[in-house]
């Protein structure tokens, strides 16, 4: 399995030269075979032992194994650890073992893939690990990229080549990268199996946007850039195939370097217990002590006088040394309080709650068909204390899909549902949607239902036609046909695509572009517009318009864009239709839809000659090109016609808006971070019920300096702070007063607020000197939105968070940006949508709905706080109750540290007797059904509160198991220290003695797991009565003659099961043990839940009480916000796109060739890109860098 | 119509096929809808199990001190003037026979046991629980090292039976005597049949040889012991050698360092066939076992027995103080919960 190479010494540069294997060889440079496992046959034990042990537990318990070894100290046999620990390391070792066979599959998989490689001229199938650096292997759409590659050539023109990087960071959306100029002919094998071109470059890093190196190649220098480097993990788009050339190969890759070890993350719980056990080991030290002077004491008062019976070992000359001795002697015998089985039963649990998420029907997604998945399964309890969840919102709490819903014309508004009478329909009821059959073209996805529209454009309404029209002219989409009539769309933004194919079903097709004609189907004739010009999008101008001369020679404007900017640039003449569709725009916005304005304007020939001129002079100007460029377009886009408006739909997710009111109930605080704009936060913020009209004061924060961010967070806290004031110190936030985790008095204002914050004023905020603050203003306020992050940002937002609140986060998204915060996170949720796989595989958990994660937290993670609580409590009594025993014992033989237990009942106690019924609570006990921990929220409080296992809860359990091993030996010991058996014969021997304690010992823990057990399944019932029944069998078995026969001295206590139980005073002290250990238990508990009873006791009361209440009724407000609020143009795409387009840069000669409907694109136009295409070397400027910053936040 | 039908019929298979499910089983355990039983403390169940084991206990407690109270017993401190001589060791081998008196002012009907009882003497400490070697008392010559310290001699000749336990049998005789209108009577007393069965039967065994002496040949008493392992009954075959029964209760170390074994059983014969009859007895002891040197006592007891044991007052009166625990405790719960009750909420609506 050894074929990958091993690491060697970081390089300083890396040379490669093309088509030389044997000139590459000498750099040892790693080959492109991966390896991701850890292990292999031979090395896995050593290598898997070794990990193990530097485990601090299971190297105490190897140092406790050597003590035992020693004669003089060993109180127990040297199996009593042993078993247990062969037992641990070999449940570690088989999951270790699965984890890295499906390792090295993946791993054999991968490297087997298939590539084709140039040698020696001939292109070879090759597996992807026998790829060398420096050979040049071709790859073909739709292939995944094998290697680190510098892209020599394609098929495309100019060398470029699409590549789609979800695997690499998780965007979507596709990229360019272009070859250098003077390989980008190299389309052949033969000239490439003459390429001899030397790269010199930047040694393997994992920085995924940046690549430096030079191309040496016929006595000329190239510089290369990561514009002309394909990576790993990249998939080949658009593209028929492409050359290139292997820099960086398998562990080298910018995809491995990237997949650094995610960092490992602990819950609360654990750590407690790792303080808990530390403690618990200081305990035993102390106890040790005690037993050890008073070992001392004895030896030096009593010991001396019964040498002649029992003389000191040899080499123990003074009491002193003899209680040394007995130190480590008790140290073994004590060693339970501290239970190697501890860790094994936790993760044993853990795994069984992240099967249970697994399994879970109601998180599994039929329409993706993606089950909810547990990634790690250390995290589980920890999710039944999340307070703070920090949300992505594109593709987590939205769709990421827009519809168009509604759009008004010339006045008229379309879109509204109706019924047959004509009133609008309540939803829920829809009637059929239109019919678009009519259209050939049409997408048969899209849905609409105002037939009023259609029959609009049926009819000729020449506004709605003008409307359709400009939908589809002005837009940046490209299009794509298969074969004829099966038309795709590929958009930049989700937004635009929707309204292009609005226009599409209405019977306006885009049809194709080229870059100087637009070919639209008008109701089935094929019209070519002459595109002169595109106006692109950016953020200041908000608005985007195209120029177009219409088959008529007409020239027209088509502007859409943000109601704001749009609205003032209008020609007076329009105020009246301003007005109506003001109104409209109002009424979308209020339903929390996106909007837009179009209009349009007609341009005299002359006037156009004169600014395209001026726009041509602009472009090529040196200096100040940009803002020569707005000027224009402003000048152009003025005194325009409005046409009308269009709402756009961000369709949230299923069940968004009720799981973040039941989240919220659940008093988790739910933060917003997301790249998009304020604009569209703000709404989706409102239509998800996070934000409602309601709210005292939404507060904006948008503060661009140190000083202004700081005022305007000051001004909050005021707000705020004179609210609760005059709201006469409310009495309705008395509780929230006495509630202990009242940090400042900022938690108790009165009234609700939010906060709304900037990308650029939550970098001042974030500032060591204002974190505080602005945690502070932040936690203070019912829900915040941060919008314009970056994924950095989210990161440190969250790291905040985690930092002053002590609170558990969680943070759920579904993109690459999200990854920092998941990762930052305690839990991190990935939504396994459409952006890719990387925050999945960042994460935790995934599942691909966010209303999921109530059923994940309220569920789920409240189920597994509860059991890991009860198992916790459970385990450190039983074990108290258990050792314990040892020390009171010690007082009465002389501190000699003889055990009260027989050796093998101490070995199975808790890996037989007592295991398997508290596993099965810790896996199985339920406290209240599913559905009422959706119905009572509030019953998640306790997780937050950590209620159920805390110090405090840590020593009622110690109290309770010291009492119970107090009974468990002070009962027997005065029953036996003068009784004799009904037979006459003695009774308090030490081995009945021992099968007495022992014997109740198991019923006593046994009673009690049935009292902590709530949920008795089968399996319940099947472990607990099961480890009773082994108990005695295993005790008969043990003490039978068959095994004395054959281990005299191993199996001491022949015969003395039968001959101890069956007396009846041993039985009446079982049960005496059993009441007396128990009955205060129960007292205590009862009285507990009368007088103070949990939520959780009181709803199984209601239960019992069986008033088969409806839902307690939460107020889930239904009302629509009544739109003071003015959805504003949330174009997400970017610009740029639209000079890639005239320049013609993006258009593929094959597609344009293949395109029998293109209305005969210009002859001239294909001769001038052929010429360019052979001719063109250094002009090529880089249209593709615009591309490349496409970086979604 | 039935051709429509049979063709969807094989139609469906074939799609499930084609797309394996990811969704995952719809079963009671995967879902976490097992069937379950889910206790719950209310009021009744709480009230009633605790008047019920109170009402047990006590009545439990009850009988066992009625019980306990129809056991007869008599505890006898052993002379001093032989323990004097006992703690210079040096006078081992001198006989001392000492003789107490005492009186029996009822008389002990029923069963009666003789016992020895120790004081102080740490029969429970581990260096003394683990010297000794099960597989040699099961006659069988084997690895000796759990022996430790009382192995072997200097000349390497083994200890049979070794280790501190056999080395420290206690070997007093006492014998009884009823003084009965002025002669004296001995009472007759069973040496035999006082250990378990399991014991005598199963744990020890004598080496297998002609006779017993020659089985033990090659060994050597402990050293404290007066007479080698092979002369503890000489009467009686049955009982000498390892499965000598007064070995055998030795060997079965007490739990506690105070502690009484089963010495002999009266013989109910004769004078004594309804037990030991009131009046003036006589013990007569040969003192062997030194006992001042670690500050300890010993005595003889006599016991009668009865079917929880013999005397023993703590579980009864545990038993009664448990009872009365739990009735007083659900009293408590009654008025509280009385008190309380209306406080008691569940959602309504």
């Amino acid at each position: 399995m050894e074929r990958c190479a091993a690491r060697r010494a970081p390089e300083e540069e890396r040379r490669v030269r093309a088509n030389a294997r044997e000139y590459n060889e000498k750099f040892q440079y790693a080959s492109n075979c991966i390896k991701t496992s850890k292990y292999n046959i031979v090395t896995f034990l050593p290598v898997n032992l070794f990990e193990q042990f530097q485990e601090v537990a299971n190297t105490y318990f190897l140092f406790l194994l050597i003590l035992q070894l020693i004669p003089q100290i060993s109180s127990l046999s040297w199996f009593t650890t042993i078993v247990p620990l062969v037992l641990v390391l070999t449940i570690t070792a088989v999951k270790d073992a699965t984890d890295d066979y499906f390792r090295h599959k993946s791993d054999n998989q991968v490297n087997n893939r298939q590539s084709q490689v140039l040698i020696s001229g001939v292109l070879r199938q090759e597996q992807w690990m026998n790829v060398r650096v420096g050979d040049i292997i071709k790859l073909e759409n739709n292939q995944f990229v094998a290697a680190d590659l510098l892209l020599l050539s394609s098929s495309e023109p100019h060398g470029l080549c699409y590549i789609e990087t979800a695997e690499l960071d998780g965007e979507t959306n596709m990229k360019v990268r272009q070859a250098i100029p003077v390989t980008s002919e190299l389309g052949d094998t033969s000239k490439l199996a003459l390429f001899d071109g030397e790269v010199i470059c930047e040694p393997p890093n994992n920085k995924l946007d940046k690549f430096g190196g030079t191309l040496y190649w016929k006595e000329n220098k190239y510089p290369l850039s990561n514009q002309n480097m394909l990576l790993r993990g990249c998939v080949l788009r658009n593209t028929e195939w492409c050359f290139g050339l292997v820099i960086f190969a398998g562990p080298d890759t910018k995809l491995m370097q990237n997949s650094g070890r995610t960092k490992f993350k602990r819950t609360s719980i654990d750590r407690l217990m790792n303080t808990l056990v530390l403690w618990i080991f200081g305990f035993l030290v102390c106890m040790g002590v005690i037993l050890a002077i008073g070992n001392a004491i004895w030896e030096h008062e009593v010991g001396v006088c019964f040498q002649i019976y029992l003389p000191w070992d040899e080499g123990v000359h003074s009491a002193f040394f003899s209680g040394f001795l007995s130190f480590w002697s008790y140290i073994i015998i004590l060693n339970t309080v501290v239970p190697i089985s501890l860790y094994v039963s936790v993760e044993v649990i853990r795994l069984g709650h992240s099967y249970f998420i697994n399994w879970d029907k109601k998180m599994y997604c039929a329409k993706r068909r993606t089950p909810a998945e547990a990634r790690t399964t250390t995290l589980n309890e920890e999710l039944g204390q999340v307070e703070y969840i920090f949300s992505d919102k594109t593709g987590t709490l939205t769709q990421n899909i827009m519809v168009f819903s509604k759009c008004s014309v010339n006045g008229h508004s379309y879109g509204d549902v109706q019924d047959v009478l004509g009133h609008k329909a309540e939803l829920g009821e829809r009637p059929e949607p239109v019919d678009f059959s009519f259209n050939p073209l049409a997408d048969p996805r899209f849905q609409f239902w105002d037939p009023s529209l259609l029959e609009a454009v049926k009819l000729g309404d020449p506004h709605v036609h003008e409307f359709f029209r400009l939908l589809s002219l002005c837009h940046t989409v490209m299009s794509e046909e298969k074969s004829e009539g099966e038309l795709f769309y590929k958009a930049q933004s989700p937004d635009e695509g929707a309204l292009v194919t609005a226009a599409r079903n209405f019977g306006f097709v885009f049809r194709s572009r080229t870059p100087k004609t637009i070919t639209v189907h008008e109701l089935g004739r094929a019209i070519t517009y002459q595109l002169l010009a595109i106006l692109d999008f950016n953020n200041i101008r908000k608005r985007m318009s195209v120029i177009v001369r219409s088959p008529e020679g007409k020239i027209r404007l088509y502007c859409k864009g943000a109601d704001t900017i749009l609205l003032e640039r209008l020609h007076p003449t329009n105020q009246d239709l301003t007005n109506v569709t003001t109104d409209h725009l109002n009424e979308y916005a209020g339903e929390g839809l996106r909007t837009l304005v179009l209009a349009y304007k007609d341009l005299e020939e002359s006037y156009y000659e004169d600014w395209s001129e001026r726009l041509h002079r602009a472009s090529g100007a040196p200096e100040a090109r940009e803002d020569r460029l707005a000027r224009l377009y402003d000048e152009v886009e003025h005194d325009m016609m409005l046409l009308g408006a269009t709402a756009i739909e961000d369709k949230l997710q299923q069940g968004v808006p009720e799981t973040i009111a039941i989240l919220t109930l659940a008093n988790i605080k739910i933060w917003v971070l997301t790249g998009d704009k304020q604009e569209t936060a703000v709404n989706i913020g409102y239509s998800c019920k996070m934000l409602t009209d309601d709210m005292t004061e939404v507060f904006v924060i948008t503060g661009h300096t140190v000083l202004e961010v700081r005022e305007e967070l000051r001004k909050a806290r005021e707000k705020m702070m004179d609210a609760s004031r005059s709201m006469g110190n409310g009495f309705s936030y008395q509780e929230k007063l006495s509630s202990t985790k009242l940090t400042s008095v900022l938690e108790a204002i009165a009234g609700e607020y939010a906060l709304v914050i900037n990308g650029h004023s939550l970098a001042h905020a974030l500032e060591a000197d204002m974190e505080v603050e602005f945690l502070e203003t932040a936690c203070a306020c019912k829900a915040v939105i941060c919008c314009r992050v970056t994924p950095l940002q989210k990161a440190q937002v969250v790291e905040l968070v985690k930092k002053y609140k002590k609170a558990v986060t969680l943070a759920i998204g579904d993109g690459a940006n999200d990854v920092s915060m998941i990762k930052t996170a305690h839990i991190g949720v990935g939504i396994s949508g459409q952006e890719g796989i990387q925050a999945v595989l960042a994460s935790d958990y995934s599942f691909s709905q966010f209303k999921f994660l109530q059923r994940l937290l309220l569920v789920h993670g409240r189920w597994s706080y509860l059991r890991m609580c009860k198992f916790l409590c459970y385990f450190f009594y039983k074990n108290f109750a258990f050792t314990m025993v040892h020390f009171w014992f010690g007082f009465f033989c002389g501190f000699s540290a003889q055990t009260v237990y027989d050796q093998y009942f101490i070995t199975l106690y808790n890996i037989v007797y007592t295991s398997l019924p508290v596993l099965a609570m810790g896996v199985f006990d339920q406290d209240v059904p599913e559905q009422r921990s959706m119905e009572y929220p509030k019953l998640y409080e306790p997780g937050q509160l950590n209620l159920l296992f805390n110090k405090r809860e840590f020593f009622i359990c110690i109290a309770q198991g010291i009492y119970t091993s107090v009974l468990m030996f002070f009962i027997p010991y005065g029953v036996f220290a003068d009784a004799t058996r009904d037979d006459g014969a003695q009774l308090a021997d030490y081995q009945s003695f021992a099968v007495t304690v022992a014997t109740s010992l198991v019923i006593v823990v046994s009673v009690q797991i049935g009292l902590d057990t709530g949920f008795w399944t089968a399996i319940n019932h099947f472990f607990i009565w099961g480890s009773l029944a082994a108990y005695f069998a295993i005790l008969f078995a043990m003490h039978s003659d068959g095994l004395f026969q054959m281990f005299p001295n191993q199996f001491r206590f022949v015969g003395n099961a039968q001959n101890t139980l069956a007396q009846p005073t041993v039985w009446l002290t079982i049960a005496l043990t059993t009441v007396v250990c128990v009955m205060p238990v129960v007292a205590f508990r009862f009285l507990k839940l009368d007088l103070k009873p949990e939520l959780s006791d009181t709803v199984r009361y209601t239960q019992l009480v069986r008033k088969k209440q409806k839902t307690q009724h939460r107020c889930m407000r239904r009302v629509g916000r009544v739109g003071s609020r003015r959805s504003g143009y949330a174009f997400s795409h970017q610009e740029g796109f639209g000079e890639l387009i005239m320049s013609g840069k993006n258009m593929r000669l094959s597609s344009l060739a293949l395109s029998g409907f293109a209305a005969r694109p210009s002859a001239s136009w294909i001769e001038t890109l052929r010429k360019k295409k052979g001719g063109e070397g250094s002009t090529a400027c880089s249209p593709s860098g615009a591309a490349d910053k496409t970086l979604k936040v | 119509m039935l051709v429509s039908w049979s063709a969807s019929e094989g139609f469906a298979p074939q799609e499930a096929e084609a797309r394996p499910s990811r969704c995952p089983d719809n079963s009671a355990f995967k879902q976490q809808r097992l069937p379950a039983w889910k206790p719950q403390l209310t009021i009744a169940t709480v009230l009633s199990t605790f008047f019920l084991t109170g009402a047990f206990c006590l009545s439990v407690g009850i009988c066992l001190i009625l019980s306990a109270n129809s056991v007869r017993e008599i505890q006898v401190y052993k002379c001093s003037d032989c323990s004097k001589l006992r703690e210079n060791s040096y006078n081992w081998n001198i006989e001392c026979l000492c003789s107490v008196d005492f009186k029996l002012k009822e008389d002990m009907l029923g069963d009666v046991f003789m016992y020895y009882g120790l004081q102080n003497f740490y029969q429970n400490h581990r260096r003394y629980v683990i010297s000794r070697s099960d597989a040699q008392l099961l006659g069988r010559d084997v690895n000796r090292s759990y022996c430790a310290p009382f192995t072997t001699y200097n000349n390497g000749t083994p200890m049979a039976p070794c280790g501190a336990i056999a080395n420290s049998m206690f070997n007093d005789t006492i014998d009884l005597f009823y003084n009965f209108n002025s002669s004296v009577i001995q009472v007759p007393l069973l040496k035999t049949g006082n250990s378990w069965w399991t014991d005598k039967n199963v744990k020890f065994r004598n080496p297998q040889s002609h006779n017993l002496s020659s089985a033990f040949a090659g060994t050597a008493r402990p050293p404290y012991w007066q007479k080698p392992v092979y002369l503890l009954d000489e009467e009686d075959e049955r009982n000498n050698g390892y499965i000598n029964d007064d070995f055998i209760i030795w060997m079965r170390v007490s739990a506690f360092a105070t502690f009484r074994n089963l010495y002999r059983r009266i013989s109910r014969k004769r004078h004594f066939a309804d037990g030991l009859p009131a009046g003036n007895y006589t013990f007569h002891i040969s003192y062997n076992f030194p006992v001042t040197k670690f500050k300890g006592k010993k005595y003889v007891i006599l016991s009668t027995m009865v079917w929880s044991g013999g005397s023993n007052p703590f579980l009864g009166i545990a038993y009664v103080v448990c009872g009365a625990a739990a009735t007083l405790t659900g009293f408590i719960i009654t008025a509280i919960h009385l008190k309380l009750r209306k406080k008691k909420t569940y959602f309504q609506k």
